[in-house]
C-alpha cells in the first residue's frame, strides 16, 4: 500500500525534506502492507474489540474540583498576555 | 421546472453540568480567561480522561424525548484536527457508536397537520477553546476555559425541504432542551449552534451537491443562510456550473456566505477508537430511571392546557413556550379559578402584549399573577367592564396599587344596577326624540346609536350587556 506521506505530515503538522519523504514513504507503506495482514483473518462472528481491556468506563460525579492554577499551568506557554494564550495569526 | 431543497441539521449543544466532560474544572459562563482549565483539558501529556456521569444522563433524557433508541453500550473516539483552541490535537467524540440513535422530531405544518423529521443520532463530545482574533495584528488570543465542556451533537435527517422547515424544526428542538433542563441553550453564548447541509435537486432525483454552512448564529441568520446558499446553487446550476462540495461561512453582517476553502484539506479527521476510554455501559435499568424522571414535554403541555383548560391551540402554544411562562399561566389560573380562558387572553394578549413592548421579561413583570387575577376577579364579578379593565392594567403596570384602588381612584367602577342605567337610558332618550321616533318606525339599526350614547353619558362605566337589554325594553315604549 502507496502512502501519500506528504499529506500524511501535513495533517500531522510534521515538516519534512523532500529526502525524509522519499525515505520514509517507502518505510510507512511496508509497515501498514505488515498490519494489513490482519485483514485476512476471518472474523465473521467475532465482536469487534473497542478496548484491549474488557473495562467499562467509570464515571466522574459532577463536582468542581479544580481550582484556579491559571499561573503554574501557563508557565509553559511559549507566550500569554492578560491571561490569555497569544498564538499566530488564525484566523478563516 | 422547479427546485427541491434539501436541508440536514447538525446542532451542538452545550450541557449545563457544573463540570467539563473529562475533567472537575467548572463549566461557569464568563470567568476571566483560562482560570477553569486544569492538566487534563489542556491537553498535557499523560493526563486521562474521565466521563461526567450527568452529561451522560443528560444525553440519554434528550434522547428518549425524540423516541430514539439508547445504545446500551457507545464508544468513543478521537476526531484529529489541529487549531489552536484546542490543546490536543483531537476532540474526543463519538464516530462509530453514539449514544443515541434514530428519533424523530415533529413539527407544526401551514395546513395544521404535523411533519415528522428523523434524528440520525446524538453523540458526546468536547468543546473546543475560543480563538479572539479581533483588533489583534499578527497574533491571536486563545482562551481554553471552554475546553472541555460537554457537548452534544444532534444530526439530523436531510428531510427538511425549506428554510421554514428548518426553523421549525430547531425552534422544537431548542424548546424540548429548555423543557428538558439540560442545557441554557442560549443562542448567543453559544450554548445551542447550528451548522446546515444544503443542496437542491430536481423533484424525484437523487440528492444534489451539499455545501455545509456554518457560524449562523440566531434562528434569523440561519433563515437568511439557507434561502441565500439555496440562491447561490440554483444559480449555479442554471448557468450550467456544478456546486462544489465545502464548508461556507456565514456573514451576518454582509449578509453572504463565503467558501472555507482553508478547510477543506484539514477536513480529513483520521477518526479512530480513543484508547483512553473503554466502552461506555449503561443498563437498561439506568435508562428507564432517566425516562420515568422526564418532565412534561412541550406538546403534552400544549395538549393538557387544551383539555384541561379549553384553551385554543393559539393560545396554549404561547403559554408553553416556556416553562416560566406556563408556571405563570398556571399560577394565575390557580389564583383565578373561575375562567382559565380569560386568564389565557388577559396573559398572552394583554400581559405579555405589555411587556414585550416595554421590552421586558415575564421575570421582571411589575403585575404578579395574583395581582391580575385580583383584576380578572373584578372582570368576572362584573365590577369592571373588559375595556376599562385594560386601562385598570395599564395603571397596574406602573404603581403597586390594587386593582380595586385603581377602579375606585379613576371611576371606572362599572354600573349593572338597572336602575342607575334606566335613568342614564331616559336621559338619552330625551335628548333624541327623533331617533326614538325611527326605531320605533322600524330602523332597527338605530339601536347601535343608542348603546353608543349610553355609554357614552356613562363614561364607559355601563355595563354593556344590561344596557343592550334595558334599551330594547324601554325603546318599546
Amino acid at each position: 500500500m502507496d502512502i501519500d506521506v506528504k499529506k500524511v505530515a501535513m495533517l500531522s503538522r510534521i515538516r519534512l525534506t523532500e529526502e525524509e519523504a522519499a525515505e520514509l514513504g517507502p518505510q510507512l507503506s511496508s509497515i501498514i502492507g505488515y498490519v494489513e495482514q490482519l485483514s485476512k483473518i476471518d472474523t465473521d462472528g467475532v465482536a469487534p474489540t473497542a478496548h484491549p481491556h474488557d473495562a467499562a468506563m467509570p464515571l466522574r460525579a459532577n463536582v468542581v474540583t479544580n481550582t484556579n492554577r491559571r499561573d503554574e499551568l501557563q508557565a509553559c506557554a511559549p507566550k500569554t498576555e492578560s491571561g490569555l494564550y497569544v498564538v499566530p495569526k488564525v484566523i478563516e | 421546472m422547479s427546485w427541491e431543497v434539501v436541508i440536514g441539521l447538525e446542532v451542538h449543544c452545550q450541557l449545563n453540568t457544573d463540570t467539563k466532560a473529562f475533567c472537575g474544572c467548572s463549566t461557569q459562563f464568563g470567568a476571566e480567561p483560562n482560570t477553569q482549565t486544569c492538566p487534563v483539558c489542556l491537553g498535557m501529556p499523560g493526563q486521562l480522561p474521565v466521563l461526567n456521569t450527568v452529561a451522560v444522563d443528560k444525553t440519554i433524557l434528550t434522547g428518549l424525548a425524540i423516541n430514539a433508541h439508547i445504545n446500551l453500550e457507545s464508544k468513543f473516539d478521537r476526531k484529529n484536527y489541529f487549531y489552536p483552541d484546542l490543546p490536543k490535537g483531537y476532540q474526543i467524540s463519538q464516530f462509530a457508536v453514539p449514544i443515541v440513535e434514530g428519533g424523530y422530531i415533529d413539527i407544526p405544518t401551514k395546513d395544521g397537520g404535523e411533519k415528522r423529521l428523523g434524528v440520525t443520532r446524538i453523540h458526546m463530545e468536547e468543546d473546543a477553546g475560543k480563538s479572539m482574533h479581533e483588533g489583534l495584528d499578527a497574533v491571536s488570543h486563545i482562551d481554553l476555559n471552554r475546553s472541555g465542556v460537554p457537548l452534544m451533537e444532534i444530526v439530523s435527517e436531510p428531510d427538511m425541504r425549506s428554510a421554514d422547515e428548518a426553523i421549525a424544526y430547531l425552534k422544537q428542538l431548542h424548546q424540548l432542551i429548555r423543557f428538558l433542563g439540560v442545557s441554557g441553550a442560549d443562542m448567543e453564548k453559544g450554548q445551542f449552534r447550528c451548522d446546515a447541509n444544503i443542496s437542491v435537486r430536481r423533484p424525484g432525483e437523487p440528492f444534489g451537491t451539499r455545501t455545509e454552512m456554518k457560524n449562523m448564529n440566531s434562528f434569523r441568520f440561519i433563515k437568511q443562510a439557507i434561502e441565500f446558499e439555496v440562491l447561490r446553487q440554483i444559480e449555479i446550476i442554471e448557468d450550467g456550473g456544478e456546486v462544489v462540495q465545502e464548508s461556507r461561512l456565514w456573514d451576518s453582517v454582509k449578509s453572504e456566505s463565503r467558501s472555507m476553502r482553508s478547510k477543506e484539506e484539514a477536513h480529513d479527521y483520521r477518526y479512530f477508537p480513543e484508547p483512553d476510554l473503554p466502552p461506555l455501559r449503561v443498563s437498561q435499568q439506568e435508562v428507564d430511571a432517566i425516562r420515568a424522571g422526564m418532565p412534561e414535554l412541550p406538546g403534552q403541555l400544549r395538549k393538557r392546557f387544551e383539555t384541561e383548560y379549553g384553551l385554543s391551540s393559539y393560545d396554549a402554544d404561547v403559554l408553553t413556550q416556556t416553562l416560566e411562562v406556563a408556571a405563570w399561566y398556571e399560577s394565575l389560573v390557580a389564583a383565578h379559578p373561575a375562567d382559565p380562558k380569560r386568564c389565557a387572553n388577559w396573559m398572552a394578549n394583554e400581559l405579555l402584549g405589555r411587556l414585550n413592548e416595554a421590552g421586558k421579561d415575564l421575570s421582571e413583570s411589575p403585575v404578579s399573577a395574583a395581582r391580575l387575577a385580583e383584576l380578572l376577579d373584578r372582570i368576572g364579578d362584573n365590577s369592571v367592564s373588559g375595556k376599562a379593565a385594560k386601562d385598570v392594567l395599564d395603571a397596574m403596570m406602573e404603581s403597586d396599587d390594587s386593582a380595586d384602588a385603581i377602579i375606585e381612584a379613576k371611576g371606572l367602577k362599572q354600573v349593572s344596577d338597572s336602575g342607575a342605567i334606566d335613568a342614564i337610558i331616559k336621559e338619552v332618550m330625551d335628548a333624541n326624540p327623533a331617533q326614538v321616533e325611527g326605531y320605533r318606525g322600524g330602523k332597527d339599526k338605530l339601536m347601535g346609536f343608542f348603546v353608543g350614547q349610553v355609554m357614552k353619558a356613562s363614561r364607559g362605566t355601563a355595563n354593556p350587556g344590561m344596557v343592550n337589554q334595558r334599551l330594547k325594553e324601554l325603546l318599546k315604549g
